[in-house]
């Protein structure tokens, strides 16, 4: 804990968990889209089902999707913004069994018909954690630098993208992954100790057997 | 190096060292974030601008809440205090005025600093920039008066919580006002100890205050709690500045917020099922906003 966790963010109201959380969410979901949206579903569990309207929640995931970060002076007028720029974004209450009571759940769609699905939940104080990409279980913070990794389920691809990271001298603090089935897709979250840049990202995506790398920049 | 185990820790570190909670927590942040005090100062001071820029818009005619529950309140205040007409004097009209301007702009989807959480955002810019404004002090001793009230945040976020969910309003507003009071006592040219006596009075004023939003929007109560907040500020400051002591010590207070924070009832700790969330007329308003 600094003294900027206590004094700070720097934020768009009205709440840490439904506005600047959800605008986390929210900008994960865009990353790993990697393109510009032009549809956006999103469903919401528990509290924010109950209360976005009043807390701006739906503004604040359209947001993030687009990019903007907590703080951005746009995110009152973030649904306008999105109907120019082509984003037809539609909300929905869902119930999501055991899911934490902030917790959206969301599908983009991308100009090149690229899909994905994302399940995150603002666990307080604008902290978040991601649970789900594409339905394989994850658990990311967003805190440290981290990639999102999807790749097919084969030998060897886990210690390509490790010895690659080692080759590039950047230490690994966390590492899990998932898969959908045996052989099947499968997604590697790592967070990692230095800063990544984006030529460095592609040059991973180059490995055998990856599909997409996203690499989220601490938030 | 200090820590923010407790405030009698920083009391005895800057009383040792002949200086201010801010110098020493100043130094230690630098170090801790790996970072020069300038470059730790400059984002605080940052923040404090963000803090004016607040007070400015949020005491547009206009403003009004996504919900439309709230908005106006800081632009009435202001009238009253342009025309002299309330009660207690510049500085406390003038604080009040400040405090409801950022809850409201906050309600309206503007820009705050979270101090210690969005929902008790009024509370430590109206007191640090209205006793700046009012006693002509300084930018950096505004600035510096933002890292002891951060020391103080801390040791209560560790040692208790700074969440409504958790600990109710106490913790949140309560915080905030126990923060503030430690800034204004450090502006005002207070000694360490008496920091430590206003954060303690603070937040004994404050102590079971449940966390009961209506509709479960940081709205009502939570505007003029934050107008509450900052004259609890005042009050415990002034008290502690004039050698009035607490009997019960800072961080046994804070103690006893975590306890209490810990029994009191989960439907008053911001889910918004009892208390004044669970009266007719905001039973009423949720259903308005929200539908049945």
């Amino acid at each position: 804990m600094n003294v900027f966790d206590i004094i700070g963010p720097v934020m768009i109201g009205p709440s840490s968990s439904h506005t600047a959380g959800a605008v986390r969410i929210g900008r994960i979901a865009g990353a790993l889209l990697g393109e510009a949206p032009v549809k956006a579903e999103i469903g919401l569990h528990g509290s924010f089902a109950k209360t976005y309207k009043g807390h701006g929640t739906d503004k604040a995931l359209a947001a993030g999707i687009m990019g903007m970060e907590p703080s951005d002076g746009r995110i009152r007028q973030s649904l306008q913004l999105a109907a120019e720029r082509g984003m037809e974004i539609s909300f929905y209450e869902t119930h999501i069994d055991g899911a934490h009571p902030n917790t959206a759940l969301i599908a983009l769609t991308g100009t090149s018909g690229k899909t994905v699905l994302l399940e995150g939940a603002s666990i307080g104080g604008g902290n978040i954690r991601i649970r789900k990409v594409n339905g394989m279980g994850v658990d990311v913070s967003g805190e440290a630098t981290t990639f999102i990794i999807l790749h097919n389920d084969t030998p060897g691809t886990i210690a390509a993208v490790t010895q690659f990271l080692a080759g590039q001298n950047i230490n690994i603090g966390s590492f899990r992954l998932n898969r959908r089935q045996k052989g099947g897709l499968a997604v590697m979250t790592l967070e990692v100790d230095s800063p990544v840049t984006a030529q460095l990202n592609r040059a991973l995506e180059q490995l055998p057997n990856i599909i997409s790398s996203t690499v989220l920049a601490p938030q | 190096m200090i820590n923010y185990l407790s405030v009698n820790g920083l009391v005895q570190a800057a009383t040792l060292q002949d200086c201010r909670i801010s110098d020493l927590v100043l130094e230690q942040q630098a170090q801790q974030l790996e970072q020069t005090p300038e470059q730790v100062y400059a984002t605080m001071a940052q923040s404090l601008s963000v803090m004016r820029q607040a007070v400015i818009d949020g005491t547009y005619p206009d403003l009004r809440s996504t919900s439309g529950l709230s908005g106006g309140a800081a632009f009435r205040m202001k009238c009253a205090v342009d025309d002299s007409k309330n009660i207690c004097g510049h500085l406390f009209g003038s604080a009040m005025v400040k405090a409801l301007a950022v809850s409201e702009l906050n309600a309206a989807m503007g820009k705050i600093v979270a101090a210690p959480t969005a929902g008790s955002c009024g509370i430590i810019p109206a007191a640090v920039l209205t006793m700046q404004e009012e006693h002509l002090f300084s930018e950096d001793t505004a600035v510096r008066a933002l890292f002891t009230a951060s020391a103080i945040g801390m040791v209560i976020a560790q040692n208790a919580s700074i969440s409504g969910a958790e600990g109710g309003c106490q913790a949140e507003c309560g915080s905030a006002s126990a923060m503030a009071a430690a800034a204004l006592v450090e502006m005002a040219g207070g000694t360490p100890q008496q920091v430590s006596h206003a954060c303690a009075i603070a937040l004994k004023n404050v102590l079971g205050l449940v966390c009961d939003p209506v509709a479960g929007l940081v709205e009502i109560p939570c505007i003029k709690r934050n107008a509450m907040g900052t004259a609890n500020a005042f009050v415990a400051a002034e008290l502690a500045l004039a050698g009035i002591e607490s009997a019960i010590p800072a961080d046994e207070v804070i103690v006893a917020m975590k306890r209490i924070g810990d029994v009191m009832p989960v439907s008053l700790k911001e889910t918004a099922d009892g208390g004044l969330a669970d009266t007719p007329t905001a039973r009423k308003l949720r259903e308005e906003i929200f539908g049945a």
